[in-house]
């Protein structure tokens, strides 16, 4: 069984001291970072990457930390959602339907843990799934050459800015944006350097961690300072811990319904989390008999949600890995972390580095464990976290990006690049213009780009072969329903609005 | 309003950018595709929906008051200047002062976002240079020498 044979292989790696240690680190590190109001997965692993290549780790070993951080922060998320009414990160906004009114009626140490357990419940399953997912996936990426990688990344752009977005004209500007930035700097075909404006800093063009840290971190400090005060919720005290066995065997079904819900929207390249964790709701809401306590405390509204965006949270890493397309925001953060390592994401990586894809898994599962422990019996610690206040993380989370990507160039001008991208970023948010396109943009556009010249060299300038083969011709299909689709759905796909206080 | 602003700025860019990009030469050795053509069609996609973006404007946000806009534009500054003064005044006292107003900005009281810029830059000195040991300079350059 080869499946046997990789997983023995990833175990091997998974259970040294140095991986498991940096694993445990990892997610420590992210539940702090999920359960702190203003610093998600996305940012909190985007102003880590810089300091990881600081402490001279392997390609393995980085990934291994920076997942567990994602995945951690996936479970923290929840903490601030059910306590404050503030979701500690955007896929947890559902939790806080149900969590929070579930905690009024004082019964938070219930809901915390009842949604740890599911949260378990979806990232375990998810990572089970994408063990047996992705070397599929990984297979059939043999058949794309660059036509069809072409029409992927289209694919991906179109599916990212159909369903994650109110406005398409909108989430397409935004990949425009990234595309054009991506442009930037020397052309690899022809050695000339292109939209420089003839400055010497732009030659290299704009690296992606600067453009990441940049959206994510700066901007948030922007928009901290202007919406400072009005986020001082009412925190719910939180009593002595026990676990709900009842509610939990309740929601049994609701969780495994979720997670396979959750880990399907993870897959679609450029969906993500927060759709996994909305669907998972909406889905279970339509599916009770009795839905009208949805949105007053119903465990299955606790349940659902948690379970929903951790398994798109490992659904997510599945076409990452197989294909280099990223499902969300922040598989494209860990995508950047893997372009910087060189290791380029797709077939081949299972192949030539199977410790790199395996060892990760193998960790994965492991990693679960842990954050169940953190996340159920030790929830407590965290929940002190949360009396932070902003005034003194915000600057501290400036001040980290600061260091971290003068660290990687040493140049004053990155960081006045990566200023100049927060107020972009704090823009766009004003406007509602999605910034993860933007990302996608400038991380795929140089791909993108090289995969269409070279299927125009292949057929020497002729177009129709870009809808040669019929995984190709899906693709295409499938990109113009992803983008086209969502307008017609519009008014099905409405968030339901958070109470208020 | 907001949205039509918006759009018409990237209307310019776009076409900035199919400017720029037609005056790239080609060099005769070049793939069938070349450099220009994808610059191309990008700028064409971006002009697309730049256009709609005017026409179809969405409703405007909700922009900051003068008040907010100046804290705003404070915090900016405070970051400009952090990044042109790391390299010749050293890490502690940008780092402190940085912090500190940082800090005020988000919540105005002088003791704690003093705390603030002294715990934070001393904390996060001792972490970078001796946990991750990255060369910073603790003290302005022209004090050591």
């Amino acid at each position: 069984m080869e499946l046997f044979q990789n997983l023995a292989l990833g175990f091997g790696i998974a259970l040294t001291l140095t991986t498991l240690s940096l694993a445990i680190i990892g997610c420590i590190l992210g539940t702090i970072i999920g359960a702190l109001p203003g610093l998600g997965p996305s940012n909190g692993v985007a102003i880590l990457i810089p300091l990881a290549f600081t402490l001279e780790l392997d390609a393995t070993q980085a990934l291994v930390l920076m997942t567990s951080v994602y995945y951690g922060a996936m479970y923290g998320g929840r903490i601030s959602s059910i306590l404050l009414n503030i979701p500690g990160d955007e896929p947890a906004m559902m939790t806080t339907l149900d969590g929070y009114p579930m905690a009024k009626k004082g019964r938070a140490g219930d809901a915390l843990v009842l949604s740890g357990v599911s949260s378990f419940v979806g990232a375990f399953l998810a990572t089970i799934g994408l063990m047996l997912l992705a070397p599929i996936l990984a297979r059939v990426a043999f058949y794309f050459g660059p036509a069809e990688y072409f029409a992927l990344y289209l694919l991906a752009f179109c599916t990212l800015g159909g369903i994650g977005a109110e406005n398409q004209a909108k989430s397409a500007i935004a990949v425009c944006l990234g595309l054009g930035i991506s442009m930037i700097g020397v052309d690899n075909s022809t050695g000339m350097t292109r939209f420089t404006g003839g400055n010497l800093h732009l030659y290299d063009g704009v690296d992606f961690l600067v453009a990441i840290v940049g959206l994510f971190a700066v901007t948030e400090i922007f928009v901290f300072i202007e919406s400072r005060g009005k986020d001082s919720a009412i925190g719910v005290k939180l009593g002595k811990i026990s676990i709900p066995i009842k509610d939990i065997l309740a929601t049994k079904w609701t969780m495994l319904r979720a997670t396979i819900v959750g880990f399907i929207a993870g897959v679609l390249p450029g969906a993500g989390a927060s759709l996994g964790s909305f669907l998972a709701y909406m889905s279970e809401k339509s599916l009770a008999k009795e839905n009208k306590t949805f949105g007053t405390g119903d465990i299955r509204g606790v349940a659902a949600p948690e379970a929903g965006n951790n398994a798109a949270a490992g659904g997510a890493l599945v076409p990452m890995l197989t294909l280099g397309v990223p499902g969300s925001g922040t598989t494209a953060v860990l995508l950047a972390l893997l372009m910087t390592l060189n290791i380029t994401p797709g077939p081949l990586l299972f192949n030539e580095r199977p410790e790199v894809v395996w060892g990760l898994i193998a960790t994965l599962l492991i990693a679960n464990f842990v954050l169940l422990i953190l996340n159920v019996p030790l929830v407590k610690i965290f929940t002190k976290i949360l009396q932070v206040p902003a005034s003194f993380l915000l600057p501290g989370v400036a001040m980290v990006s600061f260091v971290g990507i003068y660290s990687l160039s040493g140049s004053y001008f990155d960081l006045l690049l990566m200023i100049g991208f927060g107020v972009l970023g704090f823009t766009l948010r004003k406007l509602k213009i999605p910034a993860v396109p933007v990302i996608l943009g400038i991380l795929l556009g140089g791909h993108m780009e090289v995969s269409l010249r070279r299927a125009m060299v292949l057929s020497n300038g002729d177009w129709t072969y870009l809808f040669n083969s019929y995984i190709s011709i899906g693709l295409w299909v499938a990109a113009f329903i992803g983008f086209v689709a969502p307008i017609f759905l519009r008014s099905y796909l409405k968030k339901p609005t958070p109470i208020g206080q | 309003m907001s949205d039509r602003i918006f759009g018409s700025i990237l209307t310019i860019l776009a076409l900035t950018f199919f400017v720029s990009a037609t005056k790239l030469e080609s060099p005769f050795f070049a793939d069938p595709l070349g450099p220009k053509n994808f610059p191309f069609i990008v700028s064409g996609a971006a002009l697309i929906c730049s256009l709609t973006m005017i026409l179809k404007p969405d409703k405007d946000p909700l922009w900051p008051d003068t008040k907010t806009i100046i804290k705003l534009f404070t915090a900016l500054i405070v970051l400009i200047l952090y990044a042109f003064s790391l390299k010749t005044f050293g890490f502690l006292l940008p780092t402190a002062l940085a912090s500190a107003a940082l800090s005020y900005l988000i919540q105005p009281s002088f003791y704690k976002s003093s705390a603030t810029g002294l715990i934070l830059s001393l904390s996060l000195f001792t972490i970078f240079k001796f946990g991750l040991g990255l060369s910073l300079f603790p003290f302005p350059r022209f004090i050591i020498g």
